[in-house]
């Protein structure tokens, strides 16, 4: 059985402090220093930032907080999670990352993706009905920049290139993947560029996605393109007991929630959907043990050779952030290893009686 | 536009309507392949069209509604007894207006300014914006429907009828038969179907409405409708109307 990556993401969202008061976007920008330097010594594979534009996040830069993150930890892969490609510049996003993959020693990592958030457009003087073609666009030029060779490209969303060399280049390429919701026409653009693909769950049964993870395989064939491991990433948090890591998620979870769905007509979330989510969806919250057979659970039904927990969704306290990390690390990764083995001993033992 | 809900269909209609055998659906995206595959699970015939050529959407629903047909939007509803709006509210204008005439088309949309962009004429509360469909497709017969559920909830919900906890989807027209077309539709596809009033009445199913992600057995969905005037959002919708 292939090493199976586990990951941790943010949004850098704004923690509570021992007050119960919001601290400021400087100190949940220092605190992710913290949580990073903290997984890193626990052996978590990967560590992710996701852009965003509102002011519940302090993200809005990821490669500037991993330029932080390089110099301070040793192992740990530092990537976005993901990179609004479609409002940013191809070329100043592979020079930032390659910067930051110097800085770390080739630990760098970008995830593109076209975001599920759209107020990055208007600050950055995009227009929403070229939502489609920016990202087509940009993610065509990304690619030939991953060449690291001279690049000649022409398009209608930025200035054309003729013979462009890009700088600084890398020591030995920039790891990149594709970040999709749900679209089927996002999961064929991945394969048709032989990007690895991470699907974002983050609600309803994740066996839901199957048909993706298929999709993404058949498509890669089609094209002739690698197939990579398909990774995922959902919502989750950890602390030594099931009703604790309720409550240190849930009444932080439900404030934002409920913020971000006003703008988007959602009503109110009910304490049973939360509850659903919990018990059979895609929040993967509780005690170690809960956490870690719900993720070895999906893991083994997906297939999928990457899980990566949103470990904050709102003002979840500093002390509670880092008590979950620490656990994700230090007890939930090692036990679902040992549990993803088991299953693997098991299937192996019956394939041996069969035959 | 009057406020009265004057073309309302009477709650049990006499006809025992037909349940469509071939639907076609215009969109293959999220909410388009979940009720593709709803539709294939029905036993129907069923044509998918995207924004682009056939071809570009064969193997997305060779795997993820294997069954269904890519086509062409036009081909797709020349032969269909229903059609399905799936696509972003904002892209309507693509739509074959003169191919859709005399149809029932069902509209499963709503307005999204994210990826619609800020449009005021869509954020009406005076107007439904099914009824800014219906203006558009002036030939046809637009039913609202599907709109309210999430597309993970739609993919997940359905159950055969006499299965306890089967999930409720409201259906909102002013056509009666269309309306009872569309009902046994939802049936078809393992939801209770709710009568909800008109188009002009269905602005209670839209964004910042109570039902705007129900995904709620029948008598749950009743009473949110019917609530709906009392609410924040129904006092809103009612002051611009009365003026």
């Amino acid at each position: 059985m292939p090493d199976i990556v586990f990951g941790l993401d943010t949004f850098g969202d704004v923690p509570t402090d021992e007050s119960g008061a919001p601290v400021s976007h400087a100190r949940s920008i220092r605190q992710l220093v913290d949580e990073a330097v903290l997984a890193d010594r626990l052996g978590v594979d990967v560590f992710t930032v996701g852009e965003h534009h509102r002011p519940e996040y302090s993200v809005s830069s990821p490669e500037t907080v991993l330029a932080g993150l390089a110099t301070v930890t040793e192992r740990i892969r530092l990537g976005s999670g993901v990179t609004v490609l479609s409002s940013d510049d191809p070329v100043r996003v592979f020079q930032r990352f390659a910067t930051v993959d110097a800085l770390s020693g080739g630990r760098a990592e970008v995830i593109l993706g076209r975001g599920s958030f759209t107020e990055s457009f208007p600050l950055f003087g995009y227009d929403m009905a070229d939502y489609d073609v920016l990202f087509e666009e940009k993610i065509e030029l990304f690619s030939q920049l991953l060449t690291e060779a001279p690049v000649t490209w022409s398009g209608t969303t930025r200035a054309p290139l003729r013979d462009a060399d890009v700088f600084p280049k890398t020591e030995g390429g920039l790891s990149t993947w594709v970040g999709v919701g749900g679209s089927p026409q996002s999961v064929v653009r991945t394969a048709r560029y032989g990007f690895p693909l991470m699907l974002a769950i983050i609600g309803g049964q994740p066996e839901r996605f199957l048909p993706y993870l298929d999709l993404y395989r058949r498509a890669a064939a089609e094209f002739g393109t690698t197939e990579h491991p398909v990774g995922m990433h959902s919502p989750g948090f950890v602390a030594d007991t099931d009703e604790e890591a309720v409550a240190a998620w849930w009444p932080h979870y439900r404030v934002v929630r409920d913020r971000i769905g006003a703008l988007r007509g959602w009503p109110p979330v009910t304490r049973a959907e939360f509850d659903r989510e919990v018990a059979t969806g895609s929040m993967y919250i509780g005690s170690p043990e809960t956490v870690a057979q719900r993720i070895a659970r999906t893991v083994a039904a997906m297939g999928v050779g990457r899980f990566d927990m949103i470990y904050t969704s709102g003002g979840q306290s500093t002390s509670a952030r880092l008590r979950s990390v620490e656990l994700y690390g230090s007890v939930v990764v090692p036990r679902v290893r040992e549990l993803l083995a088991e299953r693997a001993a098991a299937a192996g033992s019956q394939e041996a009686v069969a035959a | 536009m009057t406020g009265a809900a004057a073309d309302q269909p009477t709650r049990d209609s006499l006809a025992r309507p037909v349940v469509p055998t071939t639907v076609a659906i215009l969109g293959s995206g999220k909410l388009g392949t979940v009720m593709a595959r709803l539709a294939v699970a029905a036993g129907q015939r069923v044509l998918v069209a995207g924004s682009g050529e056939p071809e570009a959407i064969r193997l997305i629903l060779t795997v993820v509604a294997p069954g269904a047909e890519p086509a062409r939007a036009v081909d797709a509803v020349e032969q269909a007894d229903v059609v399905v709006l799936a696509l972003p509210l904002g892209k309507l204008p693509s739509v074959p207006v003169e191919a859709l005439r005399g149809e029932v088309v069902v509209d499963a949309m709503n307005y999204w300014w994210e990826v619609d962009g800020h449009r005021d004429d869509l954020d009406d509360p005076a107007t439904s914006t099914s009824e800014l469909v219906q203006r558009h497709l002036s030939g046809s017969t637009v039913v609202k429907a599907f709109n309210h559920m999430g597309y993970h909830d739609l993919d997940e919900g359905p159950r055969p009828a006499d299965v306890p906890g089967r999930k409720a989807i409201a259906v909102a027209g002013d056509d009666a038969a269309a309306v009872a077309t569309v009902s046994a539709l939802v049936d078809a596809w393992g939801f209770d179907p709710v009568r909800a009033g008109t188009l002009h009445d269905s602005i209670a199913l839209q964004p910042h409405a109570e039902s705007f992600g129900a995904n709620v057995e029948a008598g749950e969905l009743e009473a949110m409708l019917a609530r709906f005037a009392a609410t924040e959002r129904g006092a809103v919708v009612g002051a611009a109307r009365a003026r």
